[in-house]
């Protein structure tokens, strides 16, 4: 596959790492009521969808980057390739 | 006798003769030929044995689709079985053995296997070696392990080299006949950049095979005039010898060269194969068709082979498989094979045609509507005999048979993203479906345009179609003129009423088995096909698949595209191990990481350990040491009584700078970073976020917005991966920056009552790293010999110890420094038995306690993870699954009797108890034997550990025989209190 870095341009998958759901992001609340379920939500659940993904990929042979990625993952057709850091800070993830 | 069937003309250079050998005895042939073409040019059709009944077989066809044809090439070393006679090519010198056959390729004992064939049939493995099991390991694997496989290996190992490489490319053409080369040049010509690649040493497909023209040329003129053009334009890469193994994702293709291949011995520095991955806007499969044989009985006998075979045999390479021949067809392209051949003076005897209304020719016999039902000859094929339409039968003298059942195109690239291809009712087989790898468009006959006129035409019109999507313009060329039949077949797969009617001729699957699985219910053509093996050799079917298909459908009453077909999947063509390993094979398998003491510890004998990637030293033997545990235990007892020397540059660290460093690390570890101040280190625990322990260090503060923080060894990687997530996944506005300088500091741990002492004469003056100024736990910048360093007081061995680290460039030399300086001490330098002996004497976890299921409540750090902050993992920590009330603890063990091991893996068992999984107590996790305590001792997680101090409870691993008492103590063996630590 090819992942088309926002910075660096196409790049092969083999230079990268997979993490997994993009909703890693999301982290919740340490100081909410139900944090721990919120948290175990979190860790544990995932959707698994035949179709489009969001998705973390790390550019460890590269520039280190955490990436997010949309993929079909019945095609591999990857659709939109963002730097992480600016999906958390739109997500609201901005301190 | 030389080469009695080799007529005038063709593709081989006369002028240079080549001398080879085919199962000991001496043949000749000429440049150009392949194994295949020079066998059937001395007028050897036998070439080789088939897998399950040993049936004496020749090449059915003339590429690299064969099933039969497989012999061992090369000897020595450089033997390589299974390799396709039809598409090694000659040179000289060259040797090869038939295979799958003893004593001899014309006497096979185990042709016996044909004789019994009635009890052989599809499944007799399946239900014949079912019971009782302890029969299969005994008996029958032996057995079948013994009769089965085909070549063998020469159980040295290749003495060859393979590479990998990169290319890039705008359009990459896969095949050379007519459509490939249109689409190249069509390409090439508006400027896109190029790689026309194919299997063949010789460019052109089926032009070479054909003699028709194009235009006012004769066909293989306008391939190497096309060629030529092509190879003289800066924009196109011209690739011979080269298999496309698989389409792969967003454009990117395998290919196999064959540098060395075609030559005894790969040229000084030549690798013998190289794997291509080519990156590619627009693909053009242009792979061509496949002729398919017809189902008949004995059908399987050298000398029948696929008409167009024939036909490549007697025009490329001028050998015909016999003098006289006769050709099986149910269509038109069949007669073509009859009239080349007759014009080359090949005498035809008769053209069997399953059609009534077959064509007629003034210059051989053609008999319609009639069909094969036998064949003769032992060893090769002597006579047909043939049903007539009236019913009577008629046998016919003839030395070779061509057999054509029409075209199927070669679809296998296309299906590779599991696109399914489709029927096509205009030539009775599948092409490419309608949804083809992303880029790539079929042209020529792997599109189903058989006629070379169609196959011109569909290459330039694909051709522009790729260039439009990358956005080029290019000008449609004006196609020569060239052979446009219409296609004429009627679908005839099989002679009904044949017993013994061969479908895959490698895997020796008749028709008749497809009669049995359907008749077992194995129905779908998945089913189908693990059931009889059809399509499961080397070959993988490419000639046998769809008469396969085409019995199943007409035993289920269905038409072939209501059963469907299988779908292919890469590589292609077969492709060596060797070759997707590349380099990475024996010492250069991996990278080796060597320590900056490396080259010192190899002058000293030392024994290396490797540490993933990384060679550590694992101890230093020293004269008169015979077991590794003398060398440790001195190692141990030196570094305890004065001072010892051990390369820590393995450990993982990490820089971390940044206004928001501190708030950044206490989200990073459990236990509170803000408050550390400078000048200081602090040990640190991190836990994944769902409250396991991760990794643990150390994190000395050099600066108010700089840290540096430690991993172990293992963890290193994952923990810089994980730091990264953290700061920009999910606090992104924080002020901080991480790089990994694992490899910029060498490191040595300086342990012992004397480490202080060793310091002093290494770090340069001006520093004090008396107690008062530097005390346990204190860091700071110094300077060796005027180099920059740094200084950490900390201690994993228990003793006074500090951990010093210059850029790496000078480790080496601070190790001979500190070696010469620690002369006056007996100073030891220790290896990772040392350091780890100490480590379980002081009780502190590594790798074994961190094992990815435990928690800091089982490490007996529960307090340490802070409860008024957020950090990563602290929340899911709580979970009341991970604070039962009995969970387990770090421990002690002590064995009652002093002799007695304290082997790791182990479990603890209450005494009294039954030894089983219900009551288990815990295991052993690290064991050594410490020389301070004079016995083994280790440490382990006990349920409830903490509050058994005292107990003696019973260790036990049933797989080693270990049955004893130990007593449960704390896990600091060796001071604790921790004195030592801060004198």
């Amino acid at each position: 596959m090819i992942i088309d870095h926002p910075l660096l341009g196409p790049r092969d998958s083999a230079e990268f790492t997979y993490l997994g759901d993009a909703s890693l992001i999301h982290r919740p609340d340490w100081e909410a009521k139900d944090a721990i379920s919120q948290f175990a939500e979190y860790g544990y659940q995932r959707d698994n969808p035949a179709g489009t993904h969001r998705e973390l990929w790390f550019h460890e042979q590269g520039d280190r980057s955490w990436l997010v990625v949309t993929r079909s993952t019945t095609t591999h057709e990857i659709t939109q390739v963002e730097l992480a850091r600016d999906v958390a800070r739109r997500e609201g993830r901005s301190t | 006798m030389t080469q009695v069937n080799r007529l005038a003309g063709g593709q081989v250079d006369r002028s240079k003769e080549l001398s080879f050998k085919f199962d000991g005895k001496s043949y000749r042939g000429y440049q150009g030929d392949t194994l295949a073409s020079a066998l059937l040019a001395n007028d050897v059709r036998l070439m080789g044995r088939s897998f399950k009944y040993h049936r004496p077989r020749g090449p059915l066809t003339s590429g690299s689709e064969e099933p039969n044809a497989i012999v061992e090439l090369r000897s020595g070393a450089r033997q390589e079985p299974n390799t396709r006679a039809t598409t090694a090519e000659l040179f000289d010198g060259l040797t090869a053995k038939s295979q799958n056959r003893w004593p001899s390729l014309a006497f096979d004992a185990l042709a016996i296997n044909d004789r019994l064939s009635n009890f052989l049939a599809a499944g007799f493995y399946y239900k014949t070696f079912m019971w009782p099991a302890v029969f299969w390991e005994k008996l029958y694997e032996p057995i079948i392990r013994k009769a089965a496989g085909l070549g063998s290996l020469s159980l040295q190992d290749d003495p060859d080299s393979y590479d990998k490489g990169f290319r890039h490319c705008d359009l990459l053409v896969i095949g050379s006949g007519p459509s490939g080369l249109m689409a190249a040049l069509t390409a090439a010509r508006a400027g896109a950049e190029v790689i026309l690649a194919d299997e063949d040493f010789l460019l052109g497909g089926r032009l070479n095979a054909e003699t028709y023209a194009i235009g006012d040329e004769d066909a293989r003129d306008w391939a190497a005039a096309t060629v030529a053009e092509l190879g003289a334009m800066s924009n196109v890469r011209i690739m011979p010898r080269t298999t496309v193994i698989g389409a792969f994702d967003h454009g990117i293709y395998g290919a196999l060269e064959r540098v060395s291949d075609h030559v005894a011995v790969p040229a000084d520095g030549k690798p013998r194969q190289i794997l291509w991955r080519i990156y590619t806007k627009q693909t053009i499969l242009a792979a061509g068709a496949t002729e398919r044989p017809i189902a008949f009985e004995q059908n399987d006998r050298p000398g029948i082979m696929l008409a167009s075979a024939m036909r490549a045999y007697v025009n490329r390479w001028a050998a015909t498989p016999a003098h006289t021949v006769a050709i099986f067809t149910n269509n038109d392209d069949g007669h073509r094979t009859a009239h080349d051949l007759a014009a080359k003076g090949v005498t035809v005897a008769a053209v069997i045609d399953t059609r009534a209304d077959a064509l007629k020719s003034e210059h051989f016999e053609v008999i319609p509507g009639a069909t094969i039902t036998n064949t003769q000859g032992r060893l090769g094929l002597t006579v047909i005999e043939v049903t007539l339409s009236t019913g009577q039968t008629r046998s016919i003298s003839c030395g070779a048979l061509g057999v054509s059942g029409g075209w199927n195109p070669n679809v296998h690239l296309a299906s590779h993203q599991r696109g399914r291809p489709t029927w096509m009712p205009e030539i009775s087989a599948f092409g490419p479906g309608a949804t083809l790898p992303e880029g790539m468009h079929a042209a020529g006959a792997a599109m189903g345009q058989l006629s070379t006129h169609g196959a011109l035409q569909s290459g330039a019109a694909q051709a522009l179609v790729a260039l439009k999507a990358m956005g080029k313009e290019g000008a449609r060329p004006d196609p020569p003129e060239a052979e446009d039949a219409p296609i004429r077949i009627t679908p005839f797969w099989h002679v009904s009423g044949a017993k013994r009617a061969w479908l895959d001729q490698q895997n020796d699957v008749t028709a008749k088995d497809v009669k049995l699985a359907h008749q077992e219910n194995f129905r779908s053509v998945e089913h189908l096909k693990r059931y009889t093996t059809l399509g499961m050799a080397t070959d993988q079917g490419k000639t046998s698949n769809m008469g396969g298909l085409a019995i199943m459908a007409e035993l289920a009453g269905k038409s072939i595209p209501e059963v469907g077909t299988t779908i292919f999947r890469p590589p292609y063509t077969p492709t060596a191990i060797g070759a997707f390993a590349g380099r990475s094979a024996g010492a250069d398998f991996r990278p080796i990481r060597k320590t900056p003491s490396h080259f010192w510890a190899e002058e000293q004998g030392a024994v290396f350990v490797e540490v993933g990637m990384w060679l550590r030293t694992q101890w230093f033997p020293r004269p008169g040491e015979t077991h590794w545990r003398q060398s440790v235990d001195r190692e141990v007892a030196q570094t305890r009584k004065s001072v010892g020397i051990c390369d820590v540059t393995t450990l993982g660290k990490i820089d971390v700078q940044g206004a928001d460093a501190a708030t950044f690390l206490n989200k990073i570890y459990c236990n509170p970073f803000a408050k550390v101040p400078i000048g200081k280190v602090r040990y640190g625990l991190m836990l994944r976020e769902d409250g396991i322990a991760m990794d643990d260090g150390t994190a000395a503060r050099l600066a108010e917005d700089h840290f540096v923080v430690t991993t172990t060894t293992a963890n290193a990687v994952g923990v810089y991966r994980h730091m990264e997530f953290v700061r920009q996944c999910l606090f992104p506005d924080l002020d901080v920056q991480l790089i990994s300088t694992t490899e910029a500091w060498a490191q040595f741990s300086v342990a012992g009552p004397n480490a202080r002492n060793l310091l002093r004469k290494v770090v340069d003056e001006e520093h004090d790293i008396s107690n008062e100024a530097f005390p346990y736990m204190g860091c700071g910048e110094i300077s060796v010999g005027g180099v920059r360093g740094r200084l950490f007081r900390i201690s994993f061995s228990g003793e006074l110890a500090y951990e010093i680290a210059v850029p790496t460039r000078y480790g080496d030399a601070l190790i001979r420094k500190m070696v010469a300086a620690g002369e006056e001490f007996d100073a030891v330098v220790y290896g990772t038995e040392a350091l780890g002996v100490m480590r379980i004497e002081k009780g502190h976890a590594a790798g074994n306690e961190l094992n990815g299921t435990t928690t800091a409540l089982n490490l007996g750090m529960g307090r340490m993870v802070n409860k008024k902050k957020d950090s990563i993992g602290s929340t899911l920590s709580e979970r009341p699954g991970l604070n039962e009330k009995d969970a387990l603890k770090l421990v002690g063990l002590k064995p009652v009797d002093p002799a007695d091991p304290v082997p790791a893996g182990a479990h603890l068992m209450t005494k009294g108890t039954p030894v089983d999984a219900a009551h288990d107590q815990g295991y052993v996790t690290s064991a050594c034997f410490s020389p301070n305590l004079g016995c083994h001792i280790a440490i382990g997680y006990l349920k409830s550990g903490d509050a058994r101090m005292g107990e003696v409870i019973r260790l036990v691993s049933p797989l080693t025989g270990v049955d004893h008492d130990v007593e449960v103590v704390s896990a600091h063996f060796i001071d604790p209190e921790g004195e030592r630590l801060r004198v």
